[in-house]
């Protein structure tokens, strides 16, 4: 039981922070409400036995990448936008694709039930998420993409600094 | 009645629509960037919620990639709007139309 109501209270939390971040005027309130956001997909992570992966999230998403979206924020030093008399079909065409790509989604859950794989037991189901069994498959199998993902970072460090570099008058 | 694969599966997809309207729906392109980082979190959880649930680590390696790659994403496109910004002065989507006409 207490299982089911840490689910929910995490997905509800998830859910108001993203609709908070969708709702808030101000670009630094909505990048607030994404971290909140995000530390509870990290719980979400926890619940599903997936301690590295909850590390990671709360260290790069909440840590690294929310930093530099509200330091990029305080730099430009945004107001919020000004009101424009937004065309409204726009927006009546923006919130029935959203709820088609939703109705979509959960027709395609609702519609694999039967086809979903049998639960795994439990004392597997620990060992999956663990650092130890992750860090083995990183190293072996995949440590050609490992290593491509660092050539990644770097090539966008260097880019990133070239591209908001002043140019020189 | 307990937390099933498809509890995961409705929450992410209802996160995914948050960021898809967010996309849609707000002008400033930085908060654009934000949505699209929730519709990639979106994904992540199907990713752990689905190799939770037939013991395969291969999805949460994915989930570790696909956080990378988020990380370089996020430096450049950052970058990318500051020097937007320094020619354009604005973050409004609706003002960045350089390519438009």
């Amino acid at each position: 039981m207490a299982a089911q109501i840490l689910f929910f209270l995490l997905a509800t939390v998830a859910i108001a922070a993203g609709l908070g971040m969708l709702l808030s005027r101000n670009p630094v309130g909505s990048a607030l409400w994404l971290v909140l956001n995000l530390f509870c997909i990290a719980g979400l992570y926890l619940t599903l036995n997936a301690e590295f992966i909850a590390v990671v999230q709360i260290l790069v998403y909440a840590g690294a990448i929310m930093v530099l979206f509200l330091f990029v924020i305080m730099l430009l030093n945004l107001d919020v936008l000004p009101e424009i008399k937004d065309i409204e079909w726009k927006k009546v065409f923006g919130f029935t694709l959203g709820m088609g790509v939703l109705g979509l989604l959960s027709f395609v859950v609702a519609s694999s039930l039967d086809i979903l794989p049998n639960e795994i037991s439990a004392r597997r189901a620990a060992e999956v998420g663990s650092a130890t069994s992750l860090g083995e498959v990183l190293f072996t199998q995949y440590a050609l993409p490992l290593e491509v993902i660092g050539i990644l970072l770097l090539a966008a460090t260097i880019g990133a600094v070239m591209l908001a570099k002043r140019k020189p008058v | 009645m307990e937390v099933t694969l498809n509890w995961y599966l409705m929450l992410s997809a209802i996160l995914f629509v948050i960021g898809v309207l967010g996309v849609l729906f707000r002008r400033n392109v930085i908060v654009i960037f934000m949505s699209v980082e929730l519709m990639l979190n979106a994904v992540n959880l199907t990713l752990v919620a689905l190799a939770q649930h037939m013991g395969d680590t291969t999805g949460q390696i994915l989930v570790f990639f696909v956080i990378s790659v988020a990380a370089a994403e996020a430096a450049v496109g950052l970058a990318i709007i500051i020097a937007i910004f320094r020619n354009q002065q604005t973050v409004d989507v609706t003002e960045i139309n350089l390519f438009k006409y």
